[in-house]
């Protein structure tokens, strides 16, 4: 874990996600999927669970699958009763001695299979300490099925049961911290991240979530370009644009000790991460200035309660 | 050397699970099946069993984590009742179709409403559908031979399906009865090690389990599926038969009483059939031609050898202890009589229903069904709807 990080040697090792699955071009899904399964270190086994959702569906097509590692999916609402099912029946296994190799667990779930759906799941998972990680690939709205709200979905986001109309300027609500709800379990390693520059947050992020004994849980923000409604190329710059805009901070929780992941030196304003999006479009009509000025308050007072819990406003 | 015992019916389930020392079980509380994971939790604090219990957060959790235990290589099980079934009915159905041979210990208890805890089918057989098997059982010591038989049936190649043992809340889960207990060590090799042919966590493979599929494939899926049922049938037979030869307790897919000349015949489930049974003896002593077909499987649905057992009946009454609000009657009703039409049994049928949410019935009102089939084999007595036994005028 002490070894600098070599980005050519993490990108080729083998790939435990394989090509060939039906993801949208352009989605965060598969990338943080292959990315965090990079971070398992060559020679150790992994179970990987997935709730139902796109990235279930699209990886995991009747007769075709993209894991190299044995896979399990079962239901939406319980990746994290799943799991912690196999990971169980490891530890009775291997108290057996019916199994030598070192197996590694992580299940990987929407929003709504996190943050709504599977919440009740995810939390009995967490709080009873099974060594697994559970990984959200959050991007902010019930995509499968079309585009509907979540409580992961920021605040004023257009979609199909928020939809902007005379009467409604996108989802009334701002969008539930997950992070420091899972935090606040007290499990040894949270962490937020996204994709960012060479992969080396994520990878880190995923190595230790994977390798901290006991449960952790990995937030990565995870574009949908159907849903935020950009252009498929500008995934990277969108997700450079969340960090630097201090919409989506970088973060981790060890032991319960808040550490900050980066601290933009300029701080861009809100409207560059959501200018590039077309589910923020009506933010941008004469008239709508105080949407965006309540937005960029929410997101300057969550910034701040990240530094006050990061020990870093001084 | 067996032992007789006094146990409850719950700890008798407790009794196999310690002889099976499964690999894991997770459960959440529930009246009356409570008792079987606070048991469990019991022989594991004290050494007795080396099962991994998971303090799961609710049902539908329990459930899901069965099912990731069971694909991942382990012996598993759970216990729910009523409501808790009722939470994990959305994946009841994924363990099937993923053909994974978890046991559930079901102490039936009503669905809501209104709230109740006592006994009543409606929860097992509200899952009727669901692709588990279920055997059901009268007494303390059928629930505990049933128990000890599921791993048998559930895990044999040809079958791979998960099974509910189910027994009545209170009247047995929690009534102390007579029992005898089987010795441990002939017991485990009975029950046998599992060896799974395919697991998440075998070594020299991978695998994946719970595809999303197309309809190009479904329907091979769940055909397969439906003919591991049929294979159900001969495996719990023979499983039956090898467990007659280890303690001489017979079993069969269900039992008959004084059936041999049988005009009047109850059908029903669970232990009610006591009661049957003593209503039958009285009766014999007055020379009626009565008797009793109690179903111990209910999946697969043995409806020819029911309706086998049935042909020279002149009336039948079948007894159900869950509505199905069909206007029609119950799910044993309604499948009884089903199996009797293709089998072309002419007899009278009248479908009752009883207990529900624990109402006792007598002896005397069994009694008197008999009487009421009589008459309606006589032609002297029609029933317009299916009846509600011992309802308050």
């Amino acid at each position: 874990m002490e070894k600098r990080f070599n980005f050519r040697e993490i990108q080729e090792r083998e790939e435990r996600f394989a090509p060939g699955h039906r993801m949208c071009a352009g989605c965060g899904g598969p990338i943080a999927v292959r990315n965090v399964l990079k971070a398992l270190h060559p020679g150790d086994k992994a179970v990987i669970g997935n709730a139902t959702g796109c990235l279930e569906v699209s990886s995991f097509t009747y007769p075709y699958t993209s894991y190299e590692d044995s896979y399990i999916h079962t239901a939406f609402a319980n990746a994290g009763a799943t799991l912690s099912g196999v990971e169980t029946a490891y530890k009775a296994l291997k108290k057996k001695g019916k199994i030598d190799s070192t197996y590694k667990f992580i299940t990987f779930g929407g929003d709504g299979g996190t943050y709504d759906i599977g919440f009740q799941s995810l939390s009995g998972a967490m709080e009873r300490g099974h060594d697994m990680v559970y990984v959200c690939y959050d991007n902010g709205a019930y995509m499968n099925t079309g585009i509907q709200r979540s409580s992961a979905t920021p605040m004023f986001a257009d979609t199909t049961t928020t939809p902007v109309g005379k009467y409604s300027a996108g989802k009334p609500q701002t969008r539930k911290d997950l992070a420091a709800i899972i935090a606040d379990h007290n499990v040894p390693y949270v962490a937020q991240t996204t994709f960012i520059g060479n992969m080396k947050d994520l990878y880190e992020k995923a190595e230790k979530a994977i390798y901290t004994p006991g449960g952790a849980f990995l937030n990565i923000l995870a574009p949908c370009p159907r849903g935020w409604r950009y252009d498929s190329p500008e995934i990277i710059e969108i997700c450079r644009l969340a960090v630097e805009t201090c919409y989506w901070p970088l973060f981790e929780v060890i032991d319960g000790k808040w550490i900050l992941s980066y601290k933009p030196k300029n701080k861009l304003p809100l409207t560059e991460f959501l200018k590039k999006q077309g589910r923020f479009k009506h933010l941008f009509k004469p008239g709508n200035e105080d949407l965006l000025e309540a937005f960029q308050e929410e997101v300057d007072r969550r910034w701040e309660q990240l530094l006050d819990r990061c020990h870093e406003n001084y | 050397m067996a032992i007789k015992e006094r146990m409850s019916g719950n700890e008798a389930v407790a009794h196999a699970i310690k002889q099976i020392n499964p690999d894991v079980m997770p459960a959440f509380p529930i009246t009356p099946s409570t008792e079987i994971p606070q048991f469990v939790s019991t022989m594991i604090a004290n050494g007795e069993i080396t099962t991994e219990f998971i303090p799961v957060e609710s049902e539908h959790s329990s459930m899901s984590a069965a099912m990731g235990a069971s694909a991942a290589g382990a012996r598993t099980l759970t216990a729910t009742s009523s409501a808790g079934l009722a939470y994990m009915w959305e994946v009841l159905y994924v363990a099937a179709s993923s053909r994974l041979p978890i046991c559930m210990a079901v102490v039936n208890r009503g669905l809501t409403g209104p709230l109740n805890i006592n006994a009543e089918h409606s929860d097992s057989m509200g899952a009727r559908d669901s692709g588990w098997i279920q055997i059901y059982a009268e007494t303390n010591q059928e629930v505990y031979d049933n128990f000890l038989q599921a791993y048998r049936i559930a895990e044999h190649p040809s079958v791979k399906l998960p099974i509910m043992i189910c027994q009545d809340g209170f009247i047995t889960s929690h009534a102390v009865q007579n029992i005898t207990l089987w010795e441990d060590e002939p017991m485990k090799q009975f029950v046998g090690e599992y060896e799974p042919e395919h697991y998440l966590l075998k070594e020299d493979e991978t695998m994946a389990v719970g595809p999303y599929a197309l309809s190009s494939f479904c329907m091979e899926a769940k055909k397969q599926q439906a003919q591991a049922m049929i294979n159900a049938k001969q495996v719990i037979l023979d499983v039956a038969k090898e467990f007659e030869a280890l303690t001489g307790q017979k079993y069969g897919f269900f039992e008959e009483y004084e059936m041999e000349d049988a005009e009047y015949a109850i059908v029903a489930i669970g232990s009610i059939c006591g009661g049957v049974k003593d209503a039958v003896d009285n009766l014999r002593t007055q020379g009626k031609k009565v008797g009793l077909l109690k179903i111990r499987v209910f999946r697969p649905f043995p409806a020819e050898e029911i309706a086998a057992a049935l042909k020279n009946c002149k009336a039948v009454a079948i007894m159900d202890r869950a509505e199905s609000y069909s206007t029609q009657g119950g799910p044993l009703g309604a499948e009884v009589t089903a199996g009797m039409y293709r089998a072309k049994c002419q007899a009278e049928v009248v479908n009752i229903m009883y207990g529900l949410s624990g109402r006792d019935t007598k002896v005397e009102e069994i009694e008197n069904i008999y009487a009421d089939l009589e008459k309606m084999a006589a032609g002297e007595l029609t029933f317009d709807e299916y009846p509600y036994l011992g309802l308050r005028d």
